[in-house]
């Protein structure tokens, strides 16, 4: 992306926008109405018993929190742009917290949960996602090359394909290889249920993403590959392919995350992988809430790593070229 | 391993390398090639040129076949291209092209762009068409690039790593469609220059260009087109002190001006 070279001043530090935004915040806490947490309970000294403190009461402590709040932004606006997306992240992330931290978790619950969650689900769940995209992968590409064939038979079997399973949802997939393949003679267990699901399915969305990719080449290069006698597996494979991947990676990794989480689907046909054994779990209990954050605690730190990764192959394949 | 298979026969200096007999070819309702009729002898060079939008580069593209034509018969030492041919790749071994564009592949370096073709099509083992990529590319001078990748070479040098590409390929025919068009004018030089010196070795050459003073020294014949025909062919000097043809005329003035 181009970033411009002549800098706006920043709306924060104008007085009009700052004043604007200072009583939108002020409004926002008014009506949300803290008076009765934490925040009541510091300011005590100042409004006496919060749950008596009334209108005066509930605008002190507003009034303290947009200070807090606006300052915070004014802090931040003066630091460099790496510092404020660290400190942004940081404080976003804290919040967060506190907020699952206000559901009254017993941390205790958890913890004896979570060897269970990580040995069976969180193995169940990469175990799928990964035979998956695999899959899907060796589908799009052979798809790919179908849907931009001159054979016939090919480009209709591909695209039908493609406008099936884009069409339908991935749940309803599930349970129709689940439930209808034992009706016709072929029993499937759960587990190759879901990742024969998965794998159609998003093998029928990376089919587009890699036909575009390959399609966003010029077309010089077929020409200049013609012009030498080449033919066409030689050209999709040492000239194509090639200058493909580096455009087809990040949209790519982008359906590996989602993937990843859709793999939660399989739950519903009872298999043992994080989302099943995050609702199950807690219910005996009754500790729905601790379980679920934890799932989703590790579902985001699985998505992390996978974006991690997209990035390192992205900043590789830029080297290269 | 001694040279490359030779795929298409040779010829005597008499029977014509090219052959093209009553071509048409339309896009559509637009006629862009009407009842070419154009004969090129081994070691022969043409210069095709014509104002923009005369089938000049449909012509040349439909010589190697990267265009159909669609009546009439071409003929590549005495092979007839057809969209039924199973041998078209065998034939394009044997006519190297030189685009516009350069049309380089930008994943490979140079080097590896000069030793695709031998290595992968023709058979050559790495060692030998690596020998051939760097004695080409010290032929059109830019032996210190092999390592290098396209973008980082000059436009002038990119489309000399281009025709060594082609050269690597030991063709028979070379064909330039606007080779210096894409180029800033301070590197048109060092590609006519490198053109000229593959006329002095023998080449059979059929360029489309605008450059007629590289036309004036090289060519044997000056074909010019208007409106996808050939309006007139003649040998440099009746082309530019003769021109027969109204339209040639304008064209000249125009250009030469």
């Amino acid at each position: 992306m181009f970033v411009d070279t002549v800098i706006e001043d920043k709306a924060l530090h104008k007085p009009v926008f700052l004043i604007g935004l200072s009583v939108t915040v002020l409004a926002i806490f008014f009506a949300l109405n803290f008076t009765n947490t934490l925040f009541g309970e510091f300011l005590r000294p100042v409004i006496g018993d919060p749950t008596e403190s009334g209108f005066f009461g509930r605008l002190a402590v507003s009034l303290v929190l947009t200070i807090i709040f606006v300052l915070n932004l004014l802090a931040i606006s003066f630091t460099r742009l790496k510092v404020q997306i660290l400190i942004v992240w940081v404080e976003l992330l804290l919040l967060f917290l506190a907020f699952a931290y206000s559901f009254d978790l017993k941390m205790s619950f958890i913890q004896s949960r979570i060897p269970l969650m990580i040995s069976r689900g969180l193995f169940t769940t990469i175990y799928i996602s990964a035979i998956s995209i695999v899959i899907a992968t060796v589908i799009a590409v052979i798809g790919a090359i179908a849907k931009l064939s001159n054979n016939g038979f090919a480009y209709a079997i591909s695209s039908f394909y493609t406008s099936l399973f884009r069409g339908l949802p991935l749940l309803l997939q599930l349970f129709l290889i689940y439930k209808g393949l034992p009706q016709l003679g072929f029993m499937v267990d759960a587990v190759p249920a879901a990742i024969t699901a998965l794998s159609l399915c998003y093998g029928a969305y990376m089919t587009e993403i890699f036909r575009a990719g390959i399609q966003s080449i010029p077309k010089g290069q077929w020409e200049a590959s013609r012009a030498l006698g080449f033919k066409f597996n030689l050209i999709l494979r040492k000239i194509i392919l090639p200058q493909a991947i580096p455009i087809i990676i990040p949209p790519t990794g982008n359906q590996f995350i989602a993937m990843l989480k859709d793999s939660s689907l399989a739950s519903v046909l009872g298999v043992w992988e994080l989302m099943y054994l995050a609702r199950t779990l807690g219910q005996r209990d009754f500790r729905h809430m601790e379980m679920l954050l934890t799932a989703a605690m590790i579902y985001w730190a699985l998505t992390i790593v996978l974006e991690v990764i997209q990035a390192r192959i992205e900043k590789k394949y830029k080297q290269k070229s | 391993m001694m040279d490359t298979k030779t795929n298409i026969q040779n010829n005597t200096e008499m029977t014509p390398v090219i052959s093209l007999k009553g071509v048409n070819k339309w896009y559509g309702d637009f006629q862009a090639l009407s009842n070419i009729d154009l004969e090129i002898k081994l070691k022969e060079k043409i210069v095709i040129c014509g104002p923009s939008g005369s089938g000049k580069s449909t012509l040349i593209r439909c010589i190697n076949r990267l265009e159909a034509h669609q009546e009439g018969k071409i003929h590549v030492s005495g092979i007839e291209l057809h969209e039924r041919m199973k041998d078209i790749d065998i034939v394009r071994q044997d006519i190297g092209m030189v685009f516009q564009n350069f049309n380089l592949f930008p994943h490979l370096t140079v080097l590896e762009n000069c030793m695709a073709g031998p290595n992968w099509v023709r058979g050559i083992e790495k060692n030998e068409a690596k020998e051939r990529a760097i004695a080409m590319l010290e032929q059109v001078k830019i032996p210190e690039q092999a390592d290098k990748y396209p973008d980082q070479l000059s436009g002038g040098q990119q489309q000399r790593v281009a025709i060594a590409r082609s050269l690597c390929m030991q063709p028979k025919v070379m064909l330039f469609d606007e080779p210096t068009s894409a180029l800033d004018p301070e590197m048109v030089s060092e590609v006519l220059d490198t053109m000229i010196e593959l006329a002095n070795s023998g080449m059979t050459m059929i360029c489309v260009t605008h450059e007629m003073g590289f036309a004036r020294q090289v060519a044997d014949r000056i074909v010019f087109m208007a409106d996808g025909e050939i309006v007139e062919q003649n040998t440099p000097e009746e082309f530019f002190n003769n021109p027969q043809h109204d339209r040639t005329k304008v064209f000249l003035d125009q250009i030469l001006k």
